[in-house]
């Protein structure tokens, strides 16, 4: 069709984590309308039609917000634009005659499922260990009882946006989740609500973090200039701290 | 069948105190005796595994995500209403019920949707703890903006990502009872069957979508969170994997389903850029308080937009609804755009309609736009590759949310004993239109807050002992499951799964739309019927049940699209009325407004099912004991 680039997708393939992967070419003629995943629909409804496997690849809302989507294209999580997921990702960003490499998301934490598709539930098992405040539903004081100054709401929003994508793992060389873990533990050391348990909850989330592989932090930044939801370093500047108090705390005063 | 909504006795503000002081109790020691199953992890689904877990419950919830959190209500953008009246602007309980009443057209259930605007308060108070960072004024109390179908400002938001906040404080709180063993969580598990022993349910069936194994799960309650099934019309607002399987198998086994054709198309939306668009993104309406919406006043007009001049632009909204204009309600502006493309006026004669900041900007600048709006803006510019500062924006209605759902109860149990439906899942609170941010107020409502007394409610007389899964019921469930999975790989034809999908949501797009008429209807339901004769001969589902499989997964819920398309169609052609997002063009008044029948449809339709094609329509009537019926305006 008139207006349509031409490219050449060199697509990972893996049949699951304990077989040897590969790329395949695929030639494509595309809208530059198209999205990128709108792209791999098309590609994987022809190999539907002549009867061969789709390529496994996630993805949900579409929109940007639910992180389940996550292919690193050309070298980069989320591919060549900054702060936006691979969904939103559009083929008018390439040029025609272009070669484009497609692989998933890699780091140890981060088996290979089939293809383009990995296992990212160690990020759930760090939530898991402390990523809550805990209170029961009821019996909770009135919403407006604790005053919260705008700026500080405002900063804990700025690390609540996270996704969970795992693009900060993706993009480190060492497979750190140092983002992922800091964005929380910021956010709920920032609000009063998560003050309580401050201690205990960054010990036993960056404990978790530890055991299930991921790599530790070496202030590369990769993981900022990554992140969809442009979630900042200075989040695990903070984590750092929390983490320090909360072990000198807990070796100097006992209670 | 009979349809019993075990309204509590007593005055509309009463009714929930009644029965929360006459409830049948369970002793904490023995509620772990108890097992019961939550399928989906939204903002339902979530609320309801973690807090029954927190009583001691043992929980069992299922997602056919990698995780909790990738729910679709995750997507929800505004905001959630609550009647806690911190702006002194004369907020109650009654105005929030009365409010969701009107907005719904008068046609839901008066004394559940009391018990929502009575709950919502709590909501707020329980996502605050929980350390949801909504958004706040200087003074560090909680801000409100207003929304649509209220004279208040009663919204909660944080930034335009309310519903991801409020997941992500609801999967904390699940997140907590994981680590505490009350709940356990199937991921990547998607519900395939109800099995029910006894007529209650016992159980579901559910495949292992990374394996295809078919697994057996009892328990002594099943609730239903799964969302709505806006995804039959192929593009919507939904996420790609947003289906209605889960409640149309539990509707075969004997679940009534109530309004299907209650379905609302949401006017501010992107345009589909060509064949392969996967889905629909949702612009904030917002947008419609400094934006115009137009269309040109001849046909067939390909010109740029900017090269149309002002005389020869048709104001539709502005012209038809002054006092309202470009703000008119969601069904009113939808239905006016597709009556503009339809005559051929759409931007550049295609299916879209201008949305233009032209005047706004010369009014107040662009800086003052991209403050208030900038984030859309970049939003839209990424996905059209359009900028909506120099030249106005595309927008097209698409379908959003569904009203209706599976009939529940007073106590949100489906006719099915021992089944209960949260969530958009259900039918129960939003009538015939859903008001902006009531979605996230009713979820949340379901799950913390009244589930957890219904379900005592029923468990109380129920035995704790399972019914086991090598009982032969299961066994039979199982088999047939595996049946159906195996005659959707043999079919082994031409067409593919995502194909159908298009056609059949083509189908009921023309015919089963924003404006409905009796001989459209009809000849929606034989298409509907031709092409799902046409799947089962001619579908091409590759792969096997053996493996990571996403065209079978995709074949199943298209499948059963399939059959629920007609009993979408069959509704709207049986309620013979407009009301809300359903418009009958035979009943219109003489200036094309919704005209209700109150005589006749003051009730909810509940669907009995058969066979394939074969229903029983029962009605619920809807006595209005507290609220007077009017007839809504916006000119």
């Amino acid at each position: 069709m008139s207006g349509n680039i031409n490219v050449l997708l060199k697509i990972w393939h893996q049949k699951n984590a304990n077989t040897k992967g590969g790329f395949v070419d695929y030639k494509v003629n595309v809208s530059p309308d198209s999205s990128f995943l709108e792209m791999l629909d098309e590609i994987n409804n022809d190999l539907e039609r002549k009867g061969e496997d789709p390529i496994v690849f996630e993805s949900d809302c579409r929109e940007g917000i639910c992180g389940t989507c996550g292919l690193v294209i050309n070298g980069e999580p989320h591919g060549p634009l900054r702060k936006i997921a691979t969904c939103q990702l559009h083929m008018r960003n390439f040029k025609d005659g272009e070669t484009i490499w497609v692989e998933p998301f890699r780091a140890k934490a981060f088996p290979v499922i089939k293809d383009l598709m990995v296992d990212r539930t160690a990020l759930d098992k760090i939530l898991q260990a402390g990523g809550y405040v805990s209170v029961n539903t009821g019996g909770v004081p009135d919403a407006n009882a604790i005053p919260i100054s705008k700026d500080l709401s405002s900063e804990a929003f700025d690390a609540a946006a996270c996704i969970g994508c795992g693009a900060c793992v993706a993009s480190c060389k060492n497979a750190s989740a140092m983002l992922f873990v800091s964005a929380k533990v910021s956010q709920l050391a920032l609000l009063p609500q998560g003050h309580p348990e401050r201690s205990k909850r960054v010990q036993a989330m960056v404990m978790v973090m530890d055991e299930l592989g991921f790599g530790s932090c070496t202030n590369t930044y990769a993981c900022e200039a990554e992140c969809p939801k442009g979630i900042s370093i200075t989040n695990i500047a903070r984590l750092n701290r929390e983490f320090f108090n909360a072990k000198f705390k807990s070796s100097v005063l006992e209670y | 069948m009979k349809l019993d909504a075990k309204i509590p006795e007593g005055n509309l503000s009463e009714k929930w105190t009644n029965y929360k002081s006459n409830m049948k109790l369970i002793n904490p020691t023995n509620k772990r005796k108890y097992s019961i199953i939550v399928v989906g992890t939204g903002l339902a689904g979530a609320s309801a595994a973690a807090t029954l877990g927190e009583l001691g419950y043992n929980v069992k919830a299922f997602t056919y995500h990698d995780s909790a959190r990738r729910a679709h209500s995750i997507a929800a953008q505004g905001g959630i209403n609550a009647a806690k009246n911190y702006q002194n602007d004369g907020d109650s309980v009654y105005r929030l019920f009365y409010d969701t009443i009107k907005g719904g057209d008068f046609r839901a259930r008066e004394s559940n949707v009391y018990r929502l605007a009575e709950v919502s308060n709590n909501i707020i108070d329980q996502c605050v703890a929980q350390g949801v960072p909504f958004a706040r004024d200087y003074g560090g109390v909680l801000d409100n903006r207003s929304f649509g179908g209220a004279q208040v400002s009663r919204t909660f938001y944080a930034r335009g990502q309310t519903g991801q906040q409020l997941l992500l404080g609801a999967v904390s709180a699940l997140n907590r009872q994981i680590a505490k063993k009350t709940v356990t969580l199937y991921n990547q598990r998607e519900m395939l069957d109800l099995v029910v022993v006894d007529g209650k349910a016992a159980g579901i069936i559910v495949r292992n979508l990374l394996t295809g194994e078919i697994e057996r799960h009892n328990a002594n309650a099943v609730i239903l969170a799964t969302g709505g099934y806006a995804n039959v019309f192929f593009l919507s607002t939904n996420a790609m994997n947003c289906n209605a399987t889960a409640i149309w198998r539990a509707h075969k086994k004997g679940a009534a389903f109530a309004n299907p054709c209650y379905t609302q198309i949401h006017p501010t939306c992107l345009p589909k850029h060509g064949e392969g668009q996967s889905k629909l993104t949702l612009m904030s309406e917002s947008l419609r308080n400094d934006g115009r919406i137009w269309v040109s006043k001849s046909k067939k007009d390909l010109r740029e937009p900017w090269n149309i001049p002002e005389d020869e632009r048709d104001y539709y909204l502005e012209r038809k609804y002054p006092s309202y204009g470009n703000l008119a309600p969601r069904d009113i502006s939808s239905r006016s755009a597709k009556e503009a493309y339809d005559d051929g006026r759409g931007a550049k004669g295609g299916e879209a309609v201008y949305l233009d900041f032209r005047d706004s900007i010369n009014r107040l600048g662009a800086k003052v736009i991209e403050e208030r709006y900038g984030n859309l803006m970049d939003m839209y510019q990424t996905i059209t590759g359009e900028n909506p500062y120099k030249s106005p924006m595309k927008i097209y209605p698409a379908p959003h949310y569904a009203m209706g759902g599976l009939w529940v109860d007073y106590e949100l149990m489906s006719t099915i004993p021992g089944m209960f439906v949260l969530g958009e899942a259900n039918f129960s609170d939003h009538g015939a239109n859903r008001l902006g941010a009531s979605a996230l107020m009713q979820g949340l409502a379901d799950g913390y807050f009244v589930i957890p007394y219904t379900l005592s409610n029923y468990l109380a007389s129920e035995k704790p002992a399972l019914v086991d899964t090598n009982d032969k019921q299961f066994a039979e469930e199982e088999s047939k499951t595996r049946e159906y999975i195996d005659k959707l790989l043999s079919v082994n034809g031409k067409q593919t799964v995502d194909e159908f999908h298009k056609k059949l949501g083509r189908i009921l797009w023309d015919y089963v739309g924003m404006a409905r008429n009796e001989a459209g209807l009809k000849k929606g339901i034989s298409l509907i019927r031709e092409m799902r004769e046409e799947f089962w001969k001619d579908v091409k589902v590759v792969g096997k049940n053996e493996d990571i499989n996403q065209t079978l997964e995709r074949a199943g819920r298209v499948a059963d699209y399939f059959e629920f398309a007609e009993l979408l169609a069959l509704d709207a052609l049986n309620r013979n009325e407009s009301c809300g997002s359903h418009f009958r063009e035979e009943y219109q008044t003489e200036e094309g407004e919704a005209k209700r029948d109150d005589e006749h449809y003051a009730h909810v339709a509940a669907w009995e099912f058969h066979d394939v094609g074969k229903w029983t329509r029962h009605q619920e009537e809807l006595n209005y004991e507290y609220v007077k019926l009017a007839t809504r305006s916006y000119k």
